[in-house]
């Protein structure tokens, strides 16, 4: 069956069940609530003063019992210094548990190390926002039966709650824990900040246990994970590579190009109608998404403007902006940086949030329904303005859905900002490769030759070319982009469905197929 | 035309290329080995960049070791030819040979 | 054909492909193409072969495409200028010109060139650049030797090699060369550039420099890095009140001038020649066209 965007959807997977198409942004939204019923929350009884302590992973694991087809969930904010989330498996699969189905929140770099898991049959299932690297090309490749189910931040909470994803074990790392389980990200040796892709997980999850490298005093403060929803806490000698984890003070790029690019897009909002006293904005962690904030913030000194919150994935350079009271607010469901730890610890306006309040959909209204401006990269885009955030020129599972589809959808004005081309390879497609974001969501396309405005913002259209800003028509610089890089040959991919990419509202917005070798 | 040495034009850097030329003995044919990160989109039409120029200089036997890093057509024929002419010891406004 | 605005130039490294394909993204006025300074000796070939193709390739919007050959005494500049005129740049930019010969030189040389290719001459614009204390006693001269020169440039660190001196913040030793050179831009109406401001990350110390090259009549500065572009166009941009008044003059002038008034008083003040084209000059910096308004 072929979902609003003519994408092709087979109406049942084996493994998955029957798929329910992509039918608009709204549309199952703008009936006022969620049809799927949500599950129980879980239900446990602890006498007083019991031990939650174990002394190792291992020994923790065991007393939760894992057995065959289990689903162990996990947060990916140890980022690319995470040692958990392998660790872990690996116990698991020397305890002989097989057919695990993995939630993890994301996976990123660190977790090359599953691939001989997904091989061997003890994983054969994957939730996940984002996988990259051999993992990556590894699920490609068709390594696993079963395809992975890709979601967004706010769709993954929606599952959870739904009881899509049955959560049997979560298990979380924190930088800091104490003996009953208080945990948080804000401190330690590993500090990375905000927890937020947890919170849903230890609600829902039978089990959880909390592993941590800093065992406190009790209690942990600040409480991001409560006691009450932890079974088990362990102390190891480390969750991670904390320079992985948390690098030090994001900089703004220095890339010509990048710069060039985020320079235009600071340029459209300013003149969109949106710039306006207490807007709210999100912006990203590197490269153009990141350095528009420096033109923003140049903006907003000149013309005395002060917005009301930043969201989302929070680095150093908005944790500035906070202490120079341009924002009132921060909402961080995901920490960047290691200065960013210690603004969450410190700053009452620095505010840690779950993920399902920054953006499940399926709620009296989350974070990214009040959302102004968001400034979104892409891998890929096409001549209608869908986005690809998921799969490479050549076809790879290699990036993340992460929050993209979320505030592009509620945001007032959607910036999608990319070069026009990247080593040869158009980034401005006729059809992207597989669609995460759909071309409703997102409002203008800013590239170095040119800013693409979609159709349906006649009166944005107007305001930004009374700017004198360089409008073009977004099929004018397909064409133009082609004939600089020349029309590269297709990919070709087999039948075989490797990925389903799950629009925040549970319908499939589009499959990722194997690559053909 | 026939090349009398080896040669190489281009650098490794992105959206560069590359380009080793070798003499080989007559009649081998043109050799050309491609190495490019978008050997998928793009191998076909960079192996007939790099012949337009072989064609161009008439090569009959020769030998091409090239490395792209997704440089675009212009870039490309334009390191063949300089590598292409450098071997054949044709460069005209460069120092005088020792 | 509208008339460039040369309030920028970006260097760009003639044998970097990567930089070239990009020259016409960020916004400079002018792009230079460099077969000169930033070339090493051995790659001079490679360098001019792919300078040609780009040119012939890439769209460099609006971008005024200028190359920076080598100076026609040395191995390499007769030969960049085979390789380059035919593919029809629109300025050429002249190294270490000391005499009116020395640019007639190469003029005649272009001239040869394009009638071999059957192109009509006069077309490409030479830029000079005064690099040497001789240049800067000849400038005035220079500037004035041919119609297709419409731009002059001081090229300051061999400037001060050539005078034996250090090259300072405040580049005191080069103040007479910088008005000397504007003074013969100025003599013979063409555009004046100045050159670069080495410390990509001082955007405080560019701007000064800036303004004091404004200051004394510069018309644009030479930029090796995109983003000193911003800086200097804000520089160089007249604000909107002074367009906002120049607009005021010019209305007014061809409202005075059609009933065959050439002075008349405007908001208390005079208003003559002078004012007018200043006036004018300052609507030729922006985009507007006073028929259309």
């Amino acid at each position: 069956m072929k979902n609003v965007l003519g994408r092709d959807i087979p109406e049942y997977i084996e493994g998955i069940g029957k798929l329910e198409p992509f039918q608009g942004a709204w549309t199952k939204l703008k009936e006022g609530w969620m049809n799927e019923p949500p599950v129980a929350i879980a239900t446990k009884a602890k006498l007083p003063h019991e031990n939650k302590l174990y002394k190792t992973l291992e020994e923790a694991i065991i007393k939760t019992n894992p057995v065959n087809g289990m689903t162990v969930s996990f947060h990916h904010h140890l980022r690319e210094g995470d040692d958990v989330i392998v660790n872990c498996i690996s116990i698991l699969a020397k305890l002989g548990i097989k057919n695990m189905t993995l939630a993890s929140s994301s996976l990123t770099t660190a977790h090359d190390g599953l691939v001989p898991y997904l091989q061997d049959g003890t994983i054969t299932r994957i939730y996940s926002s984002g996988i990259r690297e051999k993992l990556g090309k590894a699920i490609s490749k068709g390594v696993l039966d079963i395809p992975v189910i890709i979601q967004s931040h706010g769709g993954r909470a929606r599952a959870i709650r739904t009881g899509k994803i049955k959560i049997d074990l979560a298990i979380i790392a924190a930088a800091s824990a104490d003996c009953e389980g208080n945990a948080t990200g804000t401190d330690g040796k590993s500090a990375f900040g905000s927890i937020g892709y947890s919170m849903v997980d230890v609600e829902y999850a039978k089990q959880v246990i909390v592993v941590t490298d800093n065992l406190v005093d009790y209690p942990c403060i600040p409480i991001s994970i409560p006691q009450n929803y932890v079974d088990y806490v362990v102390k190891v000698d480390s969750i991670g590579d904390p320079s992985k984890i948390a690098s030090g003070t994001t900089r703004i790029t220095k890339s010509p190009m990048d710069l060039r690019i985020a320079r235009l897009a600071a340029d459209v909002i300013e003149h969109s109608g949106f710039f306006v006293n207490n807007f709210s904005f999100q912006v990203g962690a590197g490269g153009a998404t990141l350095a528009v904030a420096k033109f923003i913030r140049e903006k907003m000194i000149k013309k005395n403007i002060t917005g009301s919150f930043m969201l989302g994935g929070i680095t150093s350079y908005c944790v500035d902006m906070l202490n120079e009271n341009l924002f009132k607010a921060l909402f961080d469901v995901q920490s960047f940086d290691a200065a960013v730890s210690s603004s969450l610890l410190n700053n009452k306006r620095h505010i840690e949030v779950s993920s399902t309040l920054y953006a499940n959909p399926f709620n009296c209204g989350c974070l990214t329904n009040k959302l102004d401006i968001v400034v979104l990269g892409v891998l890929e885009i096409d001549v209608d303005f869908n986005v690809n955030v998921i799969t490479s020129s050549e076809g790879y599972i290699t990036g993340a859905s992460g929050g993209h589809s979320d505030t592009a959808s509620g945001a007032k004005l959607a910036v999608a900002v990319c070069p026009s081309f990247r080593g040869r390879i158009p980034i401005i497609k006729k059809n992207v490769n597989t669609v995460v974001t759909p071309g409703e969501s997102i409002d203008v396309l800013v590239t170095e030759r040119g800013i693409c405005v979609n159709p349906k913002n006649k009166e944005l259209e107007t305001r930004l070319r009374k700017a004198g800003l360089n409008i073009r028509d977004i099929h004018d610089l397909e064409k133009e982009v082609d004939g600089i890089t020349g029309v590269p040959e297709k990919i070709q991919f087999t039948d075989k469905i490797v990925g389903i990419v799950e629009y925040r509202d549970g319908t499939i917005i589009d499959v990722i197929r194997q690559v053909k070798e | 035309m026939v090349i009398k040495q080896q040669a190489q034009a281009g650098t490794f850097e992105s959206s560069d290329m590359l380009v080793l030329v070798e003499p080989v003995s007559e009649g081998t044919g043109r050799i050309i080995e491609l190495h490019s990160p978008v050997m998928i989109q793009f191998g076909k039409s960079i192996k007939e960049e790099i012949i337009n120029v072989l064609d161009e200089y008439e090569i009959k036997d020769v030998r091409l070791i090239c490395n792209d890093k997704g440089a675009l057509s212009a870039t490309i024929s334009a390191r063949v030819e300089t590598a292409i002419r450098r071997a054949l010891m044709i460069q005209d406004g460069v120092l005088p040979s020792k | 054909m509208k008339k460039h605005k040369r309030r920028t130039a970006l260097y760009i490294p003639g044998h970097n492909p990567a930089m070239v394909q990009q020259g016409g993204v960020y916004g400079a006025d002018m792009v230079l193409l460099d077969l000169e300074d930033s070339v090493a000796l051995s790659e001079k070939d490679a360098a001019r072969i792919l300078v040609r193709n780009m040119i012939k390739a890439i769209n460099f919007y609006n971008t005024e495409v200028t190359v920076r050959i080598n100076h026609i005494d040395t191995p390499f500049g007769i030969t960049d200028l085979e390789y380059i005129v035919p593919v029809k740049p629109e300025a050429i930019r002249l190294p270490k010109i000391e005499t009116k010969d020395d640019v007639i030189r190469v003029i005649e040389m272009i001239e040869k060139i394009e009638k071999k290719h059957g192109i009509p001459s006069g077309n490409i614009k030479i830029h000079p650049m005064i690099e040497t204390a001789i240049g800067v006693q000849n400038v005035f001269e220079i500037a004035g030797a041919h119609p297709c020169i419409d731009a002059i440039t001081i090229g300051g660190q061999d400037l001060t090699a050539d005078m034996g001196i250090v090259k300072t913040k405040d580049n005191a030793g080069l103040d007479y060369a910088r008005k000397a050179i504007v003074m013969a831009a100025k003599a013979n109406r063409i555009d004046a550039l100045d050159s670069v401001f080495a410390d990509v990350n001082d955007d405080e110390g560019l701007r000064i420099e800036t303004e004091y090259a404004k200051k004394i009549g510069f018309t644009g500065k030479a930029v090796i890095n995109p983003r000193q572009i911003d800086i200097i166009h804000d520089v160089f941009n007249p604000t909107d009140e002074e367009i906002r008044v120049a607009i005021k003059i010019v209305k007014a002038f061809n409202e005075n001038i059609a009933k065959g008034i050439g002075v008349f008083a405007l908001d208390g003040k005079m208003i003559d020649a002078p004012v007018v084209t200043r006036a004018q000059h300052v609507l030729n910096l922006t985009d507007i066209d006073i028929n259309e308004m």
